[in-house]
């Protein structure tokens, strides 16, 4: 990831789909896995901790997401509802029977990783503005049914409040505790993600993004596929629901709306479509970016709006922001963040001297 | 007997006139969608915003005729104004592009729209009183609040205009042969972006008179732009590229959320309203996903 490559040496397909192209970067990744694991949680205080439990969160709903759009190339306007359907599957079960979080976790991704291949099925028929539509009435019509149907929303406020996750009698009640918890989703998410990307699957979602047809007639079924993108996808949603759910201590569908699926593709356009670190990326910039408006806001703010309308202000900057930002990697960088660093780096692999 | 036939009739005509001002709101995508291939998902912001220029400028308080149609003219120059000025500056440079970066692009706008506006307006709600009569209109046994009346009359007007725009007119005439070919039209001399423009400045148009009357029946704040998710259903049940499929579509979901929330709210304890038109639409997407008037050339997967 830092290191400068002399140049190209590779002799075979295996060595260039090596997921550590040289020695040097198994060691960065060793490195970043110490930083992550001991250095961080040590020595951070507990606010910073829970900025980054929330980037470790949105991380494994971005990469989700990114399967979907950047490899494979649908569209999806129902990830947030993706959200709750594993939000309220595993809040549900959790409350209900007492099952441990690593039943309710894959349960809650299971259940949305279904409804999710449900909501695709209109894939197979359209593309594109369609689907969008289609995934858009999903996301409508699941809000409106955790709302209405009390036996899945634990009816008042149509929110349900759950135990912490514990492991082996230890309650994860802590930023710091919860810091491990999250950091080991986070970290398998990314791994599972870059193996699914270089393995057949893999391949056979970005043929069928850069041209179904083409995809089809070299075999690869492609409606398969389609669904099995939607299902994988909203796999990753609903374990990033049951994240929240644990983290927060409470299933509400209100975080989980129209909004946050925007938000998720704001996440995905910003950090680059079709990467795993532009994913990561997007993640933390959409995360921190309310953060330090706020900050801003609350500093330089003052002098401009009274202190009641300060808070719909900052609500609002953030939304404008968000849409602004979404506008202008689209026109400017299409391909994100991931492209910004990618410039650096091959900037730097001749430096300091370039041609 | 005939006073359920009463209650049914009641609904269809509040149905109708409902749908007829979701109508009026699907005109303004169907526009852009007819002649640029863009798909507005911004639409209800357009309309928020709208309401949102027309209460300011009534709320001048000028006697309530002259700020009526002060509020009108202003409103259409605005929003004329802003189709142009989007239409250079976020959609040209998209011209080309995957479609799911003009869907995104138009998604941010949205974002853009609704958190600028109330910081620039501020969050209350306003009203936009427009100067009609208070009373109720009585139709047969069904009673309608005049603004509805008053929307389904500008729908109507509104879609034999642009039937007649395109149909007769020069322009319209252009319009047409850039949504059918652009690279044919371009050849015939018809200036393509500057067709794809007025599409946009059309869609304003469309919107602000939309805006007006939406705005002056729920009251004018952010949640005002929810109406335009219900523009999805429609133009998909209308068919996206047809005029009058917008009107249809418009008709089937204003009867179809009044008669569902009339019948089907006292079992299910309310809210169908909301519902019922999002599950009409993917049974049209599965069946017949280019609509009811639509073109059969949807790219088949």
């Amino acid at each position: 990831m830092f290191h400068r490559e002399a140049g190209v040496f590779k002799t075979t397909y295996a060595s260039d789909m090596a997921l550590y192209p040289l020695p040097i970067a198994k060691w960065t990744m060793v490195g970043l896995a110490v930083l992550f694991a001991i250095v961080l949680p040590m020595t951070l205080e507990e606010y910073y901790l829970s900025i980054l439990n929330l980037i470790f969160i949105a991380v494994v709903g971005a990469l989700g997401l990114n399967i979907l759009v950047g490899y494979t190339g649908q569209i999806s306007l129902g990830h947030g509802a993706f959200m709750s359907v594993g939000a309220y599957t595993a809040a549900n079960l959790a409350v209900r029977l007492g099952l441990p979080f690593w039943l309710t976790l894959p349960a809650g991704g299971l259940m949305a990783a279904f409804i999710g291949a449900l909501v695709g099925i209109p894939s197979l028929r359209i593309k594109g503005l369609y689907l969008a539509i289609a995934t858009l009435a999903g996301q409508l019509i699941i809000e409106w049914t955790i709302n209405h149907v009390p036996a899945i929303s634990g009816g008042a406020q149509a929110s349900i409040e759950v135990p912490r996750p514990d492991l082996f009698g230890l309650v994860l009640n802590t930023q710091f505790r919860l810091y491990f918890f999250l950091l080991f989703f986070a970290a398998l998410a990314i791994i599972a993600t870059l193996n699914l990307i270089r393995s057949r699957i893999g391949r056979a979602f970005i043929a069928v993004r850069d041209q179904d047809i083409a995809a089809e007639i070299i075999g690869i079924n492609i409606y398969r596929y389609k669904l099995l993108a939607f299902a994988i996808s909203s796999f990753y949603a609903g374990v990033c629901g049951v994240l929240y759910t644990y983290y927060f201590g409470i299933a509400n569908y209100e975080a989980f709306q129209l909004i946050v699926s925007i938000d998720y593709l704001a996440m995905i356009i910003i950090g680059g479509l079709g990467s795993v670190l532009g994913s990561i990326f997007g993640a933390i910039f959409v995360t921190l970016l309310p953060i330090v408006l706020r900050i801003l806001l609350e500093n330089v703010g003052l002098l401009i709006f009274s202190e009641s309308e300060l808070a719909n202000v900052i609500s609002g900057t953030r939304l404008a922001v968000f849409g602004g930002l979404i506008i202008f990697f689209l026109i400017v960088e299409p391909e994100g963040l991931n492209r910004l660093w990618r410039n650096i780096r091959s900037y730097f692999r001749v430096w300091p001297f370039s041609y | 007997m005939s006073e359920d036939f009463g209650f049914f009739i009641a609904l269809i005509l509040n149905g109708v006139s409902i749908g007829l001002m979701y109508s009026l709101i699907a005109l303004g995508f169907v526009l852009v969608y007819k002649s640029t291939d863009a798909i507005n998902f911004a639409q209800g912001e357009f309309v928020m915003m709208a309401a949102l220029i027309g209460a300011v400028v009534v709320g001048f308080n000028v006697s309530p005729i002259v700020g009526a149609i002060a509020a009108v003219v202003i409103v259409l120059a605005v929003m004329i104004g802003f189709g142009f000025a989007l239409e250079r500056v976020v959609l040209r440079p998209l011209l080309g592009r995957p479609i799911v970066a003009v869907i995104m692009a138009t998604i941010g706008l949205a974002s853009v729209l609704r958190g600028l506006t109330p910081i620039i307006f501020g969050g209350e709600t306003r009203a936009l009183p427009l100067p009609i009569p208070d009373d109720p209109v009585v139709i047969g046994p069904a009673t309608l609040p005049p603004i509805q009346v008053l929307g389904a009359g500008v729908a109507i007007l509104l879609f034999v205009g642009f039937n007649w725009f395109f149909k007769k007119s020069r322009m319209g005439v252009a319009m047409r042969a850039v949504a059918d070919n652009q690279q044919v039209a371009q050849a015939m001399g018809i200036n393509v972006e500057r067709y794809f423009a007025l599409a946009w400045a059309m869609a304003g148009i469309v919107s602000a008179l939309g805006g007006i009357v939406w705005g002056s029946m729920l009251g004018v704040d952010v949640q005002i732009a929810v109406v335009g998710l219900k523009v999805f259903p429609v133009v998909i049940l209308g068919g996206l590229d047809s005029i009058g499929g917008a009107m249809i579509g418009g008709l089937i979901v204003g009867l179809v959320e009044s008669l569902a929330s009339g019948y089907l709210d006292p079992y299910v304890g309310g809210g169908t309203k909301d519902f019922a038109p999002y599950l009409l639409m993917i049974l049209v997407l599965m069946v017949r996903p280019y609509g009811i008037f639509g073109k059969r050339q949807i790219e088949r997967v």
